[in-house]
């Protein structure tokens, strides 16, 4: 089973294919897996759009390439064969948090409850950071 | 301390959300969730920490949300390389402050490696800074975009550098070994949690993460062996906590 590590979401890919150097996902999978979809000027998050440069083929009729997609934008993509595990990092430069808008996430509390920052609108958030080491 | 900090302002608005930047999940970290910010270590952490008898004596079980984050999401999405750390998003999820050392004194820096005392004018240091940072909290949530300590968005923007190349890749590193790690294997996890530390030797959030999973049994102890004392050597003149830029008198 192919595993996809993007955004702080970990997913396992169904059907989902390598080509060359790229992996290749299932349209339907897309979303859940980048928090990205695939409109007709090209892979859009919110108002958020990015065209699909001319000359480069991102996606066919059943799939997508989301690390095509991703080393357009710069971000690293790394694969472990052994595992079949794709990572892909962060984009390079300060672009996301100097929009000043906070990118949302979702984890699970110490009972297992999920709690994503979106729903804490309408209070002050202080987002606080430890570890145990 | 944060709950009683969360006590003392939960009324006019505020939340925290405590992430807890832990690879192996709730065998490192849930005995300090439960027990909040004194954890395991006690009057220790008090010192350490540059809590006020004030705070400390308001110390509680959390009752704000404790998080988990094993694979460092949170760390990734905002560019957080060292704990504690904190960003304060406002009431339209906007980010009003980027993150920054949330009131941590480089009291690592005086401690006694084998006894872990402290001196008592770094003591004191560390809890005027902490207080400081409290006092920024308090300003923000009773007086909203009229705080101070609200940044306007060119600053924010020009705060927020983000990850560089390297970096960026060294996060990509890390979310691979943290994956595989999980998934029970220590060994191809290892080279991917040292090529992070090594693309990005100033995170100590990759280079501490790294150290605390190596050894099964050193799991939610403070991860300080040799390789952790003899990078804090190695800052020579550099913070280890970057003091937040809190205005004039910070």
């Amino acid at each position: 089973m192919t595993t996809l590590l993007f955004d702080g979401r970990t997913t396992e890919l169904e059907g989902a294919e390598q080509r060359g150097a790229e992996l290749w996902v299932r349209r339907a999978q897309l979303e859940a897996a980048t928090g990205w979809e695939l409109r007709p000027e090209g892979l859009c998050q919110g108002e958020v759009c990015v065209p699909v440069p001319s000359g480069a083929r991102w996606s066919d009729a059943e799939r997508v390439s989301v690390t095509a997609f991703a080393r357009h934008l710069r971000r690293p993509v790394l694969h472990e064969a052994a595992h079949d595990v794709w990572s892909v990092g962060p984009e390079p430069g300060g672009s996301r948090l100097a929009s000043g808008i906070a990118p949302d996430f979702t984890l699970p509390d110490f009972e297992g409850r999920l709690h994503s920052l979106s729903q804490y609108r309408g209070k002050k958030v202080l987002l606080m950071t430890w570890a145990s080491w | 301390m944060w709950q009683g900090i969360y006590q003392e302002l939960r009324d006019r608005g505020l939340v925290i959300l405590a992430i807890a930047l832990d690879t192996a999940g709730e065998a490192a970290a849930g005995a300090f969730a439960r027990a909040g910010d004194a954890g395991p270590l006690g009057p220790l952490a008090k010192r350490i920490m540059g809590w006020s008898d004030d705070l400390w004596s308001r110390a509680g079980r959390p009752t704000y949300p404790c998080l988990l984050d094993a694979q460092h999401a949170v760390a990734e999405l905002y560019d957080i390389t060292n704990v504690p750390m904190a960003v304060w998003i406002d009431e339209e999820g906007r980010i009003v402050r980027p993150p920054e050392t949330a009131g941590a004194f480089d009291v690592v820096r005086h401690i006694d490696v084998t006894t872990f005392g402290i001196p008592d004018e770094v003591a004191s240091q560390g809890e005027r800074v902490r207080s400081r940072y409290v006092d920024a909290v308090r300003d923000w949530v009773h007086h909203g975009p009229r705080s101070r300590f609200v940044l306007p968005p060119q600053e924010i923007a020009r705060r927020s550098r983000g990850p560089g190349e390297a970096a960026a890749r060294a996060h990509a590193c890390f979310q691979l070994g943290a994956w595989l790690w999980r998934r029970g294997d220590a060994g191809a996890a290892r080279p991917w949690l040292e090529e992070a530390v090594r693309l990005r030797p100033e995170s100590w959030t990759f280079r501490r993460q790294k150290l605390a999973v190596a050894d099964a049994a050193a799991i939610g102890n403070f991860a300080a062996g040799p390789e952790y004392w003899e990078a804090v050597q190695a800052l020579g003149d550099r913070p280890y906590y970057v003091p937040p830029d809190l205005g004039d008198d910070s």
